[in-house]
């Protein structure tokens, strides 16, 4: 990897309802991936969450926990994504 | 550990690839075959596609994975090769289509939808196995699927060797004549060149240049989308400021190229080449080239006032990514083809943009007349004329330029003839009817001009 770490960014997106924070946790909580920081915010009328989470203990691959919150989001009528941090290094810092 | 980004930066990235089409392009493997050269023509097809096999058996694969975990879609995982005119040459004249069959059928099994390289370099004069392979190449196009081949004809320090330049024209016609069941689809996978760069991702002219190492990965990003909807949030930026917007957007869309490629270069342990900078349109909405000059206060693309905004456009893409990337290469610039860019077919269709017009254009971008379709009954001398106008054009300004030209059979100007998929829809435009076959009949080189003279 580029980046030499192994963290993610796992973004939601979509209407806010009660219990999103839960919901993603508890995938990531399964995986044994931990959670280093969350924000959230506002996108035009969306909600927006943001969560940086550690894979450096993780029980599952990246590509499973990624299925798994994508399926998530689905359920949830929200869009849940997941990218390596290393996209966000590369674009925003020289 | 506190997070380094912020929610809008975050937010920026999302939008970009799932709102405005940012996405690599293609990430092309070049491959040297020379290693198999031998003098009986069926050892060195069956050695090209053994090296292919080999050597690209998890390009494919790897593609995937990069795409998945990063989230960043890559559209095409191709391959070039070295030009197929120095690897058959051993087994002298003959028919080389074995080989494009060869290539096509290692393409296939390793799962890439282009492979190019069915090529030769002539600019100076054709040898036994430039002569057999250009006559080799309206067959190979017509009876391969997944083949590109590209012929250079120019170089700045060369000139043009005019003597391929007739011919070519005549190989045109004769790859649409063969696939006009197909609207004349071979030529869609012909690229002649002035100036041709040895490291493009690029189909149809990609090809493994002979001063490239054994194997190497390059990147073409692309982006369209991003930098269109950049432009359009700023209706009342002057042109410093509109520079400087597409700067800092073609920064960004580089920057992921760079991972890409890194990263495809790591798992594949195969060094990385260049990324590509050139904004690649295709046919879907909002993936156009012709809607960023549109958005800076065009009309419609072709309009007095194109060419300065291409150049513009151009010149702040290359600025952006050349501080994004560690090594710029390929052909990197705008890319203006007419039936792959959404844009370019409607502007095309209402006849506000001409032949004319597009030349004008490839003088300030990359890469030049491409995927234009012509009537049916073009004299092979005029479209040898306009790949002589072109090439002259990248000889002189010492850059790549390039035709790429489809006579489409049976077609007239205001017909369009539909492809489909990336190579998209091409609406006939019309050439002058005056004829240029007294010039073109003339043979020989034009000799290298001053600008060659360098040193």
């Amino acid at each position: 990897m580029p980046s030499g770490t192994n963290r993610i960014i796992v973004t939601v997106i979509g209407r806010d309802q009660v219990g999103i924070i839960a919901a993603v946790s508890a995938v990531l909580a399964e995986a044994h991936a931990n959670i280093v920081d969350i924000s959230q915010t506002t996108l035009q009328e969306f909600f927006a969450m943001i969560m940086m989470a550690d894979l450096e203990q993780a029980t599952l691959p990246f590509a499973d926990i990624k299925q798994r919150l994508n399926a998530k989001g689905e359920a949830m009528g929200l869009r849940i994504d997941a990218q390596h941090e290393a996209v966000f290094n590369y674009m925003h810092r020289v | 550990m506190p997070m380094q980004f912020s929610a809008q930066e975050i937010i920026e990235t999302i939008r970009m690839v799932q709102m405005e089409n940012l996405d690599i392009r293609t990430i092309t493997m070049g491959i040297s075959l020379r290693d198999c050269a031998h003098p009986d023509l069926p050892v060195v097809a069956e050695r090209v596609y053994d090296k292919i096999c080999r050597v690209a058996s998890r390009l494919v694969p790897v593609g995937e994975e990069i795409a998945r975990d990063y989230g960043i879609p890559i559209i095409n995982t191709r391959l070039s090769v070295t030009p197929i005119a120095l690897v058959a040459e051993s087994a002298g004249a003959g028919d080389y289509t074995v080989v494009a069959r060869a290539m096509d059928r290692a393409a296939r099994e390793v799962g890439v939808n282009f492979i190019g390289g069915f090529s030769a370099l002539v600019q100076k004069g054709t040898t036994t196995g430039d002569r057999a392979l250009l006559a080799s190449i309206p067959e190979a196009l017509a009876v391969t699927e997944r083949v590109c081949g590209s012929v250079n004809v120019g170089t700045t320090r060369a000139g043009i060797n005019m003597d391929a330049v007739a011919q070519l024209g005549r190989i045109i016609c004769d790859t649409a004549a063969r696939t006009a069941d197909r609207h004349g689809i071979g030529c869609a996978k012909l690229v002649v060149f002035c100036n041709a760069v040895d490291d493009n991702p690029f189909m149809a002219g990609a090809f493994h240049g002979i001063g490239e190492p054994e194997c190497v990965v390059n990147v073409g990003v692309s982006g369209p989308g991003v930098v269109c909807m950049a432009v359009k949030k700023e209706p009342d930026a002057d042109f410093g400021a509109l520079a400087s917007i597409i700067k800092r957007t073609a920064f960004k869309v580089t920057r992921m190229g760079e991972l890409v490629g890194r990263a495809a270069s790591a798992k594949l342990a195969v060094p990385f080449g260049i990324v590509d900078l050139s904004l690649a349109p295709t046919p879907a909405q909002g993936d156009s080239v012709a809607r960023i000059l549109e958005a800076m206060g065009l009309e419609r693309v072709g309009t007095h006032g194109s060419t300065a905004a291409l150049a513009l456009l151009n010149d702040a893409v290359k600025k952006g990514g050349a501080m994004a990337s560690s090594y710029v290469g390929g052909l990197s610039g705008a890319f203006i083809p007419v039936s792959e860019d959404e844009g370019m077919i409607e502007a095309a269709r209402m006849g506000a943009i001409s032949l004319d017009k597009l030349e004008a254009m490839t003088c300030v971008c990359s890469v030049g007349l491409d995927m234009i379709a012509v009537p049916g009954d073009t004299p092979a001398s005029t479209i040898a004329a306009i790949i002589a106008d072109e090439a002259a054009i990248g000889m002189i300004n010492a850059k790549t330029t390039a035709v790429r030209i489809i006579p489409a059979p049976g077609r007239t100007v205001g017909e369009v003839v539909e492809f489909g998929g990336l190579l998209g829809t091409a609406p006939v435009m019309a050439v002058h009817r005056w004829s240029s076959a007294g010039f073109i009949g003339r043979g020989g080189r034009i000799p290298a001009p001053l600008q060659g003279l360098g040193n």
